[in-house]
């Protein structure tokens, strides 16, 4: 491949990609992300491969990453010339001759697609290219849009915008969609200056969890003395539960890509990094594939685009350790030290890596920048509420059923979120609360269903944005389990550089497993209370002192199940282990046998026919023998 | 962070081969004089000897010309790192948050019961090793558990013994 030099040459490759994304021949796409392949993508998509060639078949067949619907994977897209995409879900190996007869005949039977699209959204461009020239065949119509879908209905992708359409291995289709437009533009049309008020003006906020406006730190990082500064990509993503940094780093890392060389234009820097953790190699595969094919185009190295801007970027790896997506952390492990944090006085925008100025933005920040540079900051600030311009991309996870990735509107009331994207709360279960921000977080209670979804009012409400994860839970999940549960992961994972962060996280979750262990006191309550503005008061980094959050929101809105568990000795919600009991009811008992074959312990017996019993002694309370009832003879009280 | 504790006494020339040391010698020798190399040396070292014994740790910390405290210090910091040897499969639980409100902790729970270990070791036959992980993105499937690269989405506590004994 030959240089990009100017916009004739990107034109060039956009039309390359604009054949590859609605070609003149039958297309297959699985969708290859992580999750997908978790569901059984490789295999489908080593089927589909076999199956077209055994059949001889004239078909691409190509990769996209995640669109976000995880509970319907593996998802396979079919596009045939004039007709629209479709959509088939939870494909199996076993599907895959179907699928493909349908493809030959040109029909759709039996194996319904879970929805199709008409056209697709270029949004960097700001248009829509159909995929047919005439209306929906007759045979087609029956099957539901896309915008239909309850799950997509009220969401809008601009930082997610390209994942689950493109091949995550094509740079030209990234171009096609308008990619790598903005940085000639960038790096031809404006002065750094301008892009920073432009970015300013959008009113980007960092969606790594802070919300400071990513403007101004670049404005800070400018103007910071020093020849070598540095931009860095947070993709540490260590909140436990939420993976919408990785669908972006594996479905589009060239919109991440993007948007550092253009903050790196604009704040004088011509090295970068982007710190991704080990737990994820499919992202940093589909990273380094992309940094490679941008260099060969001349889009990063010497010289980019012919106008004698020079960057580079590396790929740092991370290595488990949760602390290090703090930003001094990150930094010092960058430096191949272990990452504790340090004092935030010292500014990193200052003195960060290597002590140089160094600028630090969250994936998903990175991802928006291009968008905002072609579409205008005018066009991003319309998005959203008051000082919460854009989206916001969440984990919708837990006991809600529709599982996935979401990308929202700011201020989206959270009721539409649970009930309309996420289709409610499965089995016909109560809500109780989300929790988001992670363990730095707090949770929502159902009084606070309808309040609106933006850094602020989840600040006031005391928890917090976060990165993205949501955490849906109903009326079997017990909030003191899970405030020991964030308790507990935070306190495996302090530095242990500071001593109110070390011990008193240890000790909040010394109470807290005394709680759950029906050895909770009189008074713990309020030692936790006391003990939680301690740490808030005297941590080094925000890892300590947010530590407390999910004890404190969590006491705010259900202070009478900690009650129970102290003074009662009761889990209402039947989860704390110590404070329950499993047991035969003679009532329902058929003596059929089942569970006492089941129990890992063999402590039930009971002769055929008869009402079996379990042996308090030995049981170990996993649920094993009420899950496999048949006649709901197992009681948990 | 908790302590790894690793086995001082071993003897690496009985647990690696020639040709796995001889690789170790040159990830040294190709990054003995990067900037913030340790960790990069590391994660290869660990990819082709599997574990990081203290003898291993020793020759990496000569070898960059960095104390020993150092190296050490770094390995028991990040948990990706293993100074002791491993199972033939290795078993990850997965313990974030979404596999944890569906039910993973019953799971782990269970697991430790039928391997008899504890999180962070081996079976004695060297066939298991049981870690607790968060999050391995696979949500949508919770809880899910990992035996190498085979994930086992949607598990119920029955269903673990029968998982288990596909491994041999
Ligand atoms: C303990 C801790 C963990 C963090 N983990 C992450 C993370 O995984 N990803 C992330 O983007 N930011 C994380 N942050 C926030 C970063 O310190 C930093 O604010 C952010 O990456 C800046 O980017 P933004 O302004 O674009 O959000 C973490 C902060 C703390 C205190
Ligand atoms: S608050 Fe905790 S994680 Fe942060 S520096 Fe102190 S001990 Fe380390
Ligand atoms: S499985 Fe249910 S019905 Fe059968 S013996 Fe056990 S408790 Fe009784
Ligand atoms: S809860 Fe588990 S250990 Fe107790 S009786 Fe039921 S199956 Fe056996
Ligand atoms: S929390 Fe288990 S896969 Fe995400």
């Amino acid at each position: 491949m030959s240089k990009i030099n100017t916009l004739e040459d990107l034109n060039k490759a956009a039309k390359r990609g604009l054949e590859s994304i609605i070609p003149s021949k039958t297309k297959v796409m699985v969708g290859m992300a992580t999750s997908g392949i978790a569901s059984g993508a490789q295999e489908v998509y080593n089927a589909l491969a076999e199956e077209i060639k055994k059949r001889k078949l004239d078909i691409i067949l190509s990769k996209t990453g995640a669109m976000g619907m995880d509970c319907i994977e593996p998802l396979v897209d079919v596009l045939q010339p004039n007709k629209p995409r479709l959509a088939y879900s939870k494909v199996t190996a076993k599907k895959v001759p179907e699928i493909i007869d349908q493809i030959v005949k040109g029909a759709v039977n039996g194996n319904k697609p879970a929805y199709r699209m008409d056209e697709e959204e270029f949004i960097c461009l700001n248009e829509n290219k159909p995929y047919l020239k005439g209306p929906v065949p007759k045979d087609l119509e029956g099957i539901p849009k896309i915008g239909d879908v309850s799950f997509y209905k009220k969401q809008m992708k601009l930082a997610t915008r390209n994942c689950g359409m493109i091949n995550y291995e094509s740079i030209d289709e990234y171009i096609a969609k308008g990619g790598y437009f903005s940085l000639l533009k960038a790096l031809t049309k404006m002065q750094p200056d301008e892009i920073i008020d432009e970015v300013i003006a959008s009113g980007l906020r960092g969606r790594g969890g802070g919300g400071f406006q990513a403007g101004i730190k670049w404005q800070t990082c400018r103007r910071a003395h020093g020849d070598i500064k540095y931009v860095i990509c947070n993709g540490d993503e260590g909140d436990p539960g939420a993976y919408m940094d990785r669908s972006v780093m594996e479905g589009d890392p060239h919109s991440v890509i993007e948007g550092m060389i253009i903050g790196a234009y604009a704040i004088g820097s011509s090295q970068g990094f982007i710190y991704v953790r080990n737990e994820y190699p499919l992202a940093v595969a589909n990273l380094q594939r992309a940094l490679d094919q941008a260099r060969e185009y001349g889009l990063l190295g010497k010289n980019i685009l012919n106008t004698g801007f020079d960057f580079d970027l590396k790929i740092g790896k991370g290595a488990g350790a949760f602390v290090c997506g703090e930003s001094t952390a990150l930094m010092t492990s960058l430096e191949g030290k272990a990452g504790e944090p340090r004092a935030k006085y010292i500014h990193t925008v200052e003195h960060g890596l290597w002590d140089r100025p160094s600028n630090l933005n969250n994936v998903e920040t990175w991802a928006n920048v291009p968008a905002i540079i072609s579409r205008g900051a005018k066009w991003f600030s319309s998005i959203g509420c008051k000082n919460n311009s854009g989206t916001k991309v969440f984990c919708l996870v837990g006991k809600i059923n529709n599982i996935g990735m979401v990308e929202v509107p700011m201020g989206i009331p959270l009721k539409e979120i649970i009930y309309e994207i996420g289709g409610g709360i499965p089995g016909g279960k109560k809500y109780k609360a989300v929790q988001t921000g992670g363990p730095s977080g707090g949770c929502l209670p159902d009084s606070l269903i309808d309040i609106s979804v933006d850094f602020d009012s989840l600040w006031d409400a005391g928890s917090m944005m976060g990165s993205g994860g949501m955490i849906v839970m109903d009326e079997t999940t017990c909030m003191v389990d899970i405030a020991r549960y964030f308790i507990d992961f935070l306190e495996f994972e302090s530095c242990g550089k500071c001593v109110p962060c070390r011990e008193g996280v240890y000790r909040m979750n010394e109470i807290l497993n005394d709680i759950c262990d029906g050895k909770g006191k009189a008074g713990d309550v309020e030692l936790l209370e006391s003990m939680s503005q301690g740490i808030v008061d005297g941590a080094l980094c925000a890892l300590g002192s947010t530590a407390a959050n999910p004890v404190l929101s969590t006491l705010k809105y259900f202070r009478d199940e900690y009650v129970a568990h102290v003074r009662d000795k009761k889990c209402p919600a039947g989860v704390c282990k110590a404070l329950i009991r499993f047991s035969v009811s003679d009532e329902k008992c058929t003596g059929c046998g089942v569970c006492l074959k089941k129990c890992p312990t063999e402590c039930i017996s009971g002769e055929k026919k008869k009402t079996h019993v379990i042996d308090q002694t030995k049981c170990i309370k996993c649920g094993v023998c009420k899950e496999s009832c048949k006649f709901d003879a197992i009681i948990v009280e | 962070m908790k302590a790894k504790a690793g086995n001082v006494d071993i003897d690496i020339s009985k647990e690696f081969t020639p040709e796995q040391l001889k690789k170790l010698d040159e990830i040294i020798a190709k990054n003995k004089d990067k900037a913030g190399a340790l960790i990069p040396v590391l994660e290869q070292a660990q990819g082709v000897l599997e574990f990081l014994p203290m003898p291993i740790l020793k020759i990496i910390a000569s070898g960059l010309n960095l104390p020993l405290s150092r190296v050490y210090g770094v390995v028991t910091f990040y948990s990706f790192f293993t100074m002791t040897p491993r199972g033939k499969h290795t078993m990850r639980v997965c313990l974030g948050t979404a596999c944890y409100v569906r039910g993973g902790k019953a799971i782990n729970d269970i697991i430790k019961k039928e391997l008899k270990v504890e999180e962070g070791e081996t079976t004695p036959d060297r066939l298991f090793t049981l870690e607790t992980v968060r999050c391995v993105g696979a949500c949508g499937l919770g809880p899910v558990i990992f035996v190498g690269e085979n994930v086992h989405g949607r598990l119920k506590p029955a269903k673990v013994k029968d998982v288990i004994s596909q491994y041999n």
